[in-house]
């Protein structure tokens, strides 16, 4: 038995350890901690609600835009306001491009070197990479010169000496098993998707003055002005502009990102059924269609439970329950007992070693993350749930057809979905879709502006003089890395309490009362190690999740004296 | 030769030497050197001694890597990426664990007060509090170390430049700046916002390769070039302040025609940065062009002085308001108005921050939080 510890796992956001027991060339157990803390929602108590949305979107830097969303929704369902179709609709394209342009850095800037070995491209032909790069696209830059040019860019890199960010990996490890030719198109790709993004983000500009942190969000609508007549508002001159950036978009991910991943996967097949873990889902559902109180989804809301595709069951928020058995928290009523979000309480209180450590105590409380339960289950959260859920649901019907032309041409079952390879498909598949659909809604702003419908915010909530003296609202968002929620407590016009249960607590936390280990331990559970010293394939495993690990820490309700506690232990 | 190759990455990219040269001249601009230097920016970039980087996360949120990847010369950024050697930065590295870990001590030990450490986030101040470890040290342990050694630390964001959001009220985890937590480390440069522009690293960066040396800063060590002035002073909406046109709402005709927007919250006169020249991802954007107020993100303790973010200025909760005039009300013209409301700040500022005592002698002041009002206490029944 070897005693594997992987700190800090990087190419994520944020700080997180992998501790795991390796036997017999796999892992038996694995456990995931979270090793930052800021207390958030601390902070934000006393303050004012409209303000929440700048606090918590820094939550996350990567993810720049979920947290803003997740409070405005919250504090909106709390004070009564109504956001018109403009802002519905700026919020839609927003989200939607946050989730693209999310996937596509994650796949090649942090996931695609797990898959791709950078010293044998420089091995790759040029010429056979051009046909390789033909045979599965028709995306332009594939010439042979091009990846000769590529080839010989990296290779004067590597000859300087100085390697920067790819010095000390796992190069010329056995589980690579790509040709030469495969690694130097995914290289090229790389560099192309570093360029791709910075403009691809130029939506957000538009729509949000700058990312990342966007700063275009208000309780009950959004502050960007729309009006075709009007030089400093969105009006027709924007909506071309977001077409040419949307068309940009569909462009590079259906014909350089899809098709790359079906191309990688087929030789790594086998992982296909490596890394399942937890068989339950959970998706909150996202893209409201309409304005009513209860509105048409565009990516479904749903439970999958044992991985039953056929029976997807509708979300309950009061099944939902936080654990802090094994997380750096006490509970009044004893650490082996669940909470509500609604009545959540988080007193921090750091029992793990005194740094410097070489190993946590696994038996005891491990991660500053807790355990959210659903109706007591673990569940796995993020792109893979949602296009389970829509895949169960038949909608949209077009997340259904790319998932089955997908599993086709990959000649694999929709079970193989369950897996580390499936997760990172279904992640680039949700791209296509959601990137298909934001030509929808730029038409949907064209069409608002047509009808000189100019309201962005509903103006009649603004003002903390028309809100209730005591009001409670939730708020849920599927961010790239899967369901978010916020919930807030107002009293007299300021934030009596906030709490927040993200993707990456459902997705990383650690064992609750009953043991039963969250989805990375879970699914980290029987993934092959070849060589304990260079652990690659845990990095596969807990990358195909997109970590995101400063959004998973927060603090509830602690009161100033349990803190002083803290610090002086 | 490496300016062959270079130029046959540009080429590639459809990046002609004369868009180069351009590119080069407008760094010049941006940092205020002569046109000329643009040769000497471009000589620079284009050298095949590359200086060494690591790059800290702490208490952070990776906003400001994110940024760094977004520069608005997209190719030329990547060429900046090439022009250094990034040995450690945990968010973009290969390498995990022992090996990311040793990557780090190489550089420390091989190149010791010869690399730049850039940090970003806050660094929890009690070293025990588990409050951030990486590789099962704790953030100020590494953070003494790493920049102790350095030639020069530069403090990316708002968290590693003041405490930042950590460190707002009431600063649970015990929050410091990079100033509080390294005291009397070298060569600090803070490059705060939130995040800091992807411009203004790499100016800064053009700038050390090129005069090999770091630019004057002021009161807070930021750069002039970047924080030389005020954000109300470079505001394309100026004129409308100065005329007494304001929005009033949101989605309001004088709002979809760009109107002033001190009366919803603006802290553009309170706060130093040159977002309205540099903008955003690429000239893109930036808050104010997209109907937004400036929240004053570049500000020391914005998060508690700026707050609430819709208040017009001098009613911004910690700040002494007789000091204030009312520009509006009291019919002033914009320019004796916005000096006032500037300098007002200051007081208040250098008044909090004041001189930057040991960490741990309990009169810190860049996360020093806003004093407790009577309904803090009221607000939390425990
Ligand atoms: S300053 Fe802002 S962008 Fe930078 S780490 Fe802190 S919260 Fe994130
Ligand atoms: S108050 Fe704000 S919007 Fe108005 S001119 Fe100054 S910086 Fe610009």
């Amino acid at each position: 038995m070897t005693h594997v510890v992987v700190d800090p796992i990087s190419r994520i956001e944020g700080h997180l350890r992998i501790e795991a027991e390796v036997e017999g060339g796999a892992v038996k157990q694995a456990w995931s901690s979270s090793t930052m803390f800021r207390g958030v929602e601390l902070i934000l108590e006393g303050r004012d609600p409209r303000d929440a949305w700048a606090f918590t979107q820094r939550i996350c830097g990567v993810c720049t835009t979920v947290h803003a969303i997740a409070s405005i929704r919250a504090v909106e369902h709390a004070i009564g306001a109504t956001p018109p179709p403009n802002a519905r609709i700026l919020r839609n394209l927003i989200i939607a491009a946050q989730n693209v342009h999310d996937h596509v850095i994650h796949f090649y800037h942090l996931q695609a070197l797990d898959w791709v070995d950078v010293v044998s491209a420089l091995s790759g032909d040029p010429a056979k990479t051009a046909r390789l790069a033909q045979s599965i696209s028709d995306w332009p830059l594939s010439s042979a010169a091009y990846f000769s040019g590529v080839r010989a860019r990296v290779k004067a890199f590597v000859e300087r000496g100085q390697l920067g960010i790819f010095a000390n990996a796992y190069w010329g490890h056995p589980a690579y098993r790509l040709p030469p030719e495969a690694n130097l198109m995914a290289l090229a790709h790389y560099l192309e998707a570093l360029d791709w993004q910075r403009r691809f983000v130029k939506i957000h500009a538009v729509l949000g003055g700058k990312n990342p942190h966007l700063q275009s969000f208000l309780v009950g609508g959004m502050a960007t002005p729309v009006d075709p007549d009007a030089q400093a508002s969105l009006n027709m001159g924007t909506i071309a502009q977001l077409r040419q950036l949307v068309a940009e978009g569909v462009d590079f991910v259906s014909r350089v990102y899809v098709p790359d991943v079906l191309a990688i996967a087929p030789f790594y097949k086998d992982w296909f059924s490596i890394g399942p873990g937890v068989t339950n889902y959970l998706s909150y559902g996202d893209f409201p269609l309409d304005d009513s109180a209860d509105p048409v989804l565009y990516l479904p809301a749903g439970v999958i439970h044992d991985n039953d595709l056929s029976r997807i069951a509708p979300v309950d928020q009061g099944k939902i329950d936080e654990y802090v058995t094994h997380s750096w928290y006490d509970y009044t009523m004893g650490d082996d007992k669940g909470l509500n979000p609604y009545h959540g309480q988080t007193n921090p209180h750091y029992t793990g070693p005194k740094p410097p450590f070489k190993r946590l105590n696994v038996e005891e409380k491990y991660s500053w993350l807790k355990s959210p339960r659903y109706d007591g289950a673990p569940m796995q959260v993020g792109p893979l749930a949602r296009m389970l859920v829509a895949y169960g649901t038949g909608r949209p019907s077009r997340a259904r057809q790319l998932i089955d032309s997908a599993l086709k041409q990959l000649g694999a079952q929709p079970a193989a979905l369950f897996s580390t390879l499936g997760r990172i498909a279904a992640r680039a598949l949700e791209a296509q879709v959601l990137v298909e659909s934001m030509g929808m809604w730029v038409d949907a702003l064209a069409e608002q502006m047509a009808r000189r419908d100019f309201r962005i915010q509903d103006t009649s909530r603004w003002d903390p003089g028309t809100w209730p003296r005591e009001c409670f609202g939730a708020g849920f968002h599927e961010a790239p890395r899967g369901a978010l929620g916020h919930w807030v407590h107002i009293r007299d016009g300021r934030i009596a309490k906030y709490q927040c249960v993200v993707p990456s607590t459902w997705n990383a936390g650690p064992r609750d009362a009953r043991g039963q280990p969250g989805p990375y331990e879970a699914s980290l559970e029987g993934t092959p190690v070849a060589k304990p010293e260079q652990p690659l394939e845990i990095l596969r495993t807990v990358h195909s999740f997109d970590p995101c690990m400063a959004c998973g820490v927060h603090v509830v309700d602690a009161s100033r004296r349990e803190l002083a506690r803290v610090r002086a232990s | 030769m490496a300016q062959t190759r270079l130029m046959q990455d540009l080429e590639r990219q459809g990046i002609s030497r004369r868009d180069f040269l351009a590119f080069c001249a407008s760094m010049a601009t941006l940092l205020g050197l002569p046109k000329a230097a643009a040769g000497a920016i471009a000589k620079a970039i284009e050298t095949d001694k590359r200086p060494i980087l690591v790059w800290l996360e702490f208490q952070d949120c990776a906003g400001n890597t994110e940024s760094f990847l977004r520069s608005g010369h997209p190719t030329v950024a990547e060429l900046l990426l090439d022009t250094l050697s990034l040995n450690y930065h945990e968010t973009l590295m290969v390498a995990a664990g022992d090996q990311a870990e040793s990557a780090l001590e190489d550089t420390v030990a091989k190149h010791k007060g010869e690399y730049v450490a850039i940090v970003e986030g806050a660094i929890p101040g009690d070293i025990d509090s588990g409050f951030c470890t990486i590789g099962g040290r704790s953030a100020l342990d590494i953070a003494r170390e790493v920049c102790g050694s350095a030639a020069a630390t530069v403090a990316v964001g708002t968290c590693a430049t003041f405490g930042g959001l950590p460190a707002a009220h009431p600063n649970p985890t015990r929050a410091l700046s990079v100033a509080d937590a390294v005291p009397g480390v070298k060569n600090l440069i803070n490059m705060s916002a939130c995040p800091a522009n992807a411009e203004n690293i790499a100016a800064l960066i053009v700038y050390y390769l090129t005069i090999k040396r770091w630019p004057p800063l002021d009161q807070y060590r930021r750069p002039l070039f970047a924080y030389g002035e005020s954000i109300h002073d470079g505001c394309e909406r100026r004129a409308h302040f100065d005329s007494g046109q304001f929005v009033e709402a949101w989605g309001d005709e004088a709002h979809r025609h760009g109107y002033c927007l001190y009366q919803m919250g603006c802290k553009g006169p309170a706060t130093s940065q040159n977002c309205p020249n540099v903008q955003w991802n690429g000239h893109t954007n930036w808050p104010i062009g997209c109907g937004h107020p400036c929240i004053g993100c570049a500000e020391p303790n914005f998060w508690d002085v700026m707050t609430p973010f819709y208040q017009r200025l001098p009613d911004v909760e910690g700040i002494d308001s007789s000091k204030w005039l009312d520009p509006v009300g009291l019919g002033l013209t914009g320019v004796v108005a916005a000096g006032a409301v500037a300098h007002g700040v200051g007081e208040v500022m250098r008044y909090r921050r004041g001189h930057r005592p040991p960490p741990d002698d309990g009169t810190r002041t860049s996360g020093k939080p806003r004093e407790p009002d009577a309904s803090d206490h009221e607000e939390n029944p425990k």
